[in-house]
């Protein structure tokens, strides 16, 4: 039996995305599970330009288009103007990519966080600017082909640990999830609509037109990321209960690059490297989630 | 009620007595007395609004956005770096048609680093779109900030309102306080007509076309151009009530004068007394303070200058590579208008002192054609090390 998932189905046909944006559905997904008492506030980046060209628009939402740096002052200037009215009700969404989040917006949404602003703050990740034609970000893994980290001169840093950073900040509420999983979403989105204070989800979108992978793959590259481990789920409530996601039976890494045309200068060794990396970053999530002994800290 | 308040006071008291909703700011020399007192009149809770210490201007500004755009009474408070920082979002909430006020305390941009007084910080932002009110003494702050947000909200525009670093902000003067029914009856809630709400779903800053893009600058310009007869009106209002003039331009000692001194700021009481100074000299000179900045009030200061020959232009600030940025502004409106000559100076930069004997002083080498001052086109500089 297929069942439906959407009851407030806030996404209206029309979207001017790629074919197989990951973008598309990671919204459609977290506004089935805010419903309709949202506002939304977005800078730059894919979803401000293909939510349609004035005066027509594809959410049936409030949506704030703001500058790029801004999204999380944005949203504390709407939240404090929305409580002063006492409409303590609506939920602010604050919607950025990875580069308006990791990059130009991590001041703003750092001093949100610290002032607990009543928000949920998602950053729909697609590992690099994509709108502007894909130059990369530190969202970007290492050993990935962008227009600004070509062949020549592939990314060597590590991906930013965004949802550590946040954590750090004590905020109530963080997590990780992928458009693959959109039950997992969903469930993490009610649950954080539930809460009170700074509530920040990583989002893995995929992009086919970034990621150079087939564009009907966009839901099979986002599932492998996170069977892969490239892309763990987790949450951490308050800043220091880490706890896992039930997670899917563990895959290569080479099964989540082979799908990707971005990933195809890497060598055998690189992607050795590459599995590495997400060793070693799946074992210190698993410590930080694992139950420790008293005189062993996380 | 009479107190006696710096201008830092004043602002905090006229964003009190404005009820304002949301005040969104980051501490900056010379303004910090503002926010800090204004944290006091909300955390006692004399003032019902929301309090964000945020983490930079640029996001200050973004907060007040946030805030305007929802529905409520914005206000902030920056300075020199600060007001730079907030450049992009100057633009923006100007474009966004925001009625946002904000105080600016006038100080000079680095490097090097200093803290006083100069006017090339909001004068290098006037062509953001913003309107811009320059206060010459602390009555002028209180009251300028009410008919600021009265105007505001009645045009859908921002206001910035100037006060000069240290010689403004931090001179205590005897202030008149408004009684909070009399300004609640010159000033009521804000409550626009269109803004970003879940109950009628609509977009705030979207993607547009270049035709539509176009003609919402026209209006924008239209609406601009329409801020001095807003500003003159509403002043008119404020003083029938309060019985405060709070013009455009104001003129002193104006009878068949030969002379104005133009300033802007608090310079404008050295002006008074050079014009003074003057008469008595048998010069026929006055002074013509400049309030409202942009838009520029053309027309009030060619009703100013008829029958004046000569107008000498005191610029604290400079625009690099041309002059003296009221001079510019000045010589722009008077051109095929007014045969009155005008001569422009840059004094006062970096918080030099202006004096009323220098004034003077000035006069007298633009009257005698003496020195740099006589060839017009170029700003005089007064105080330079050789």
């Amino acid at each position: 039996m297929i069942e439906s998932v959407f009851q407030n189905d806030l996404l209206a046909p029309g979207h001017m995305g790629c074919p197989g944006c990951g973008a598309s559905l990671a919204m459609r997904y977290v506004l089935e599970a805010l419903g309709p008492n949202t506002l939304v506030i977005m800078p730059a980046g894919c979803w401000s330009t293909f939510v349609g060209l004035y005066p027509s628009t594809t959410l049936r939402v409030p949506v704030m288009s703001v500058p790029f740096a801004t999204t999380a002052a944005a949203a504390s200037g709407v939240r404090a103007s929305l409580d002063r009215q006492g409409r303590h009700g609506v939920t602010v969404l604050a919607w950025a990519g990875d580069g308006g989040t990791f990059d130009i917006g991590i001041q703003a949404l750092s001093g949100a966080a610290e002032r607990g602003v009543d928000m949920v703050y998602v950053c729909y990740d697609n590992e690099a600017y994509m709108n502007t034609g894909i130059q990369r970000s530190s969202a970007t893994p290492p050993g990935c082909w962008t227009t600004t980290t070509p062949f020549t001169a592939l990314k060597k840093e590590p991906k930013k640990n965004m949802v550590e950073i946040m954590v750090a900040h004590g905020i109530s509420y963080a997590a990780s999830a992928s458009v693959g999983y959109p039950h997992d979403l969903m469930a993490k989105v009610r649950k954080a609509k539930g809460m009170a204070g700074t509530r920040f989800i990583h989002l893995l979108a995929s992009c086919p037109t970034g990621w150079r992978h087939e564009t009907q793959l966009t839901l099979e590259v986002a599932r492998r990321a996170v069977e892969c481990r490239v892309f763990p789920l987790f949450e951490v409530f308050g800043g220091v209960k880490w706890v896992l996601n039930p997670m899917p039976a563990k895959k290569p890494v080479d099964e989540y690059l082979v799908l990707q045309g971005r990933f195809k200068g890497l060598t055998a060794e690189g992607r050795g490297q590459f599995q590495e990396w997400v060793d070693t970053a799946w074992d210190r999530i698993e410590k930080k989630c694992r139950p420790c002994p008293a005189d062993e800290p996380n | 009620m009479k107190r006696v308040i710096m201008g830092t006071e004043a602002a905090a008291l006229a964003a009190f007595l404005a009820r304002v909703q949301v005040v969104a700011a980051y501490p900056i020399t010379p303004q910090t007395v503002t926010v800090e007192e204004l944290s006091n009149y909300i955390g006692r809770g004399d003032l019902a609004a929301e309090f964000l210490s945020v983490e930079s201007e640029h996001s200050a500004m973004a907060a007040c956005v946030g805030a305007s755009a929802t529905g409520s009474r914005a206000f902030t408070a920056t300075s020199s770096q600060g007001l730079a920082l907030m450049h992009e979002m100057l633009h923006h909430s100007a474009g966004g048609r925001l009625p946002i006020v904000m105080v600016n305390a006038n100080r000079a941009l680095s490097p090097p680093w200093n803290l006083y007084c100069d006017h090339t910080d909001s004068l290098s932002q006037r062509d953001t779109g913003w309107i811009q009110y320059y206060c010459c003494d602390a009555q002028d702050v209180i009251d300028g900030i009410l008919i600021a947000y009265k105007v505001a909200e009645k045009v859908m525009l921002p206001v910035m309102v100037n006060l000069d670093g240290f010689y403004l902000t931090h001179t205590a003067e005897i202030v008149d306080i408004p009684e909070p029914a009399e300004v609640d009856a010159f000033l009521p809630s804000y409550l626009p007509e269109v803004k970003v709400d879940v109950d009628s779903p609509s977009t705030y800053g979207a993607v547009c076309g270049s035709d539509w893009y176009a003609s919402l600058k026209y209006r924008r310009q239209e609406d601009m151009l329409a801020v001095e007869e807003a500003w003159r009106t509403e002043a008119k209002d404020f003083a029938s009530r309060f019985g405060r003039l709070h013009p455009p331009v104001d003129a002193y000692l104006a009878e068949n004068a030969d002379i104005a001194i133009v300033t802007m700021g608090t310079a404008d009481g050295a002006a008074r007394l050079a014009a003074q100074a003057l008469r008595e000299q048998g010069v026929a000179a006055s002074s013509l303070r400049v309030g409202l900045f942009r838009p520029f009030p053309c027309q009030s200061l060619l009703k100013a200058v008829q029958g004046v020959k000569h107008l000498v232009v005191l610029d604290r600030d400079v625009s690099f590579g041309a002059e003296g940025i009221v001079a510019q502004e000045v010589k722009s409106c008077l051109y095929g208008r007014s045969s009155a000559e005008v001569r422009g100076f840059v004094a006062g930069i970096g918080g030099v002192d202006i004096t009323a004997y220098g004034l003077v002083e000035m006069v007298h080498q633009a009257l005698s054609g003496s020195g740099r001052a006589g060839s017009l086109g170029e700003s005089f500089w007064v105080e330079v090390r050789p």
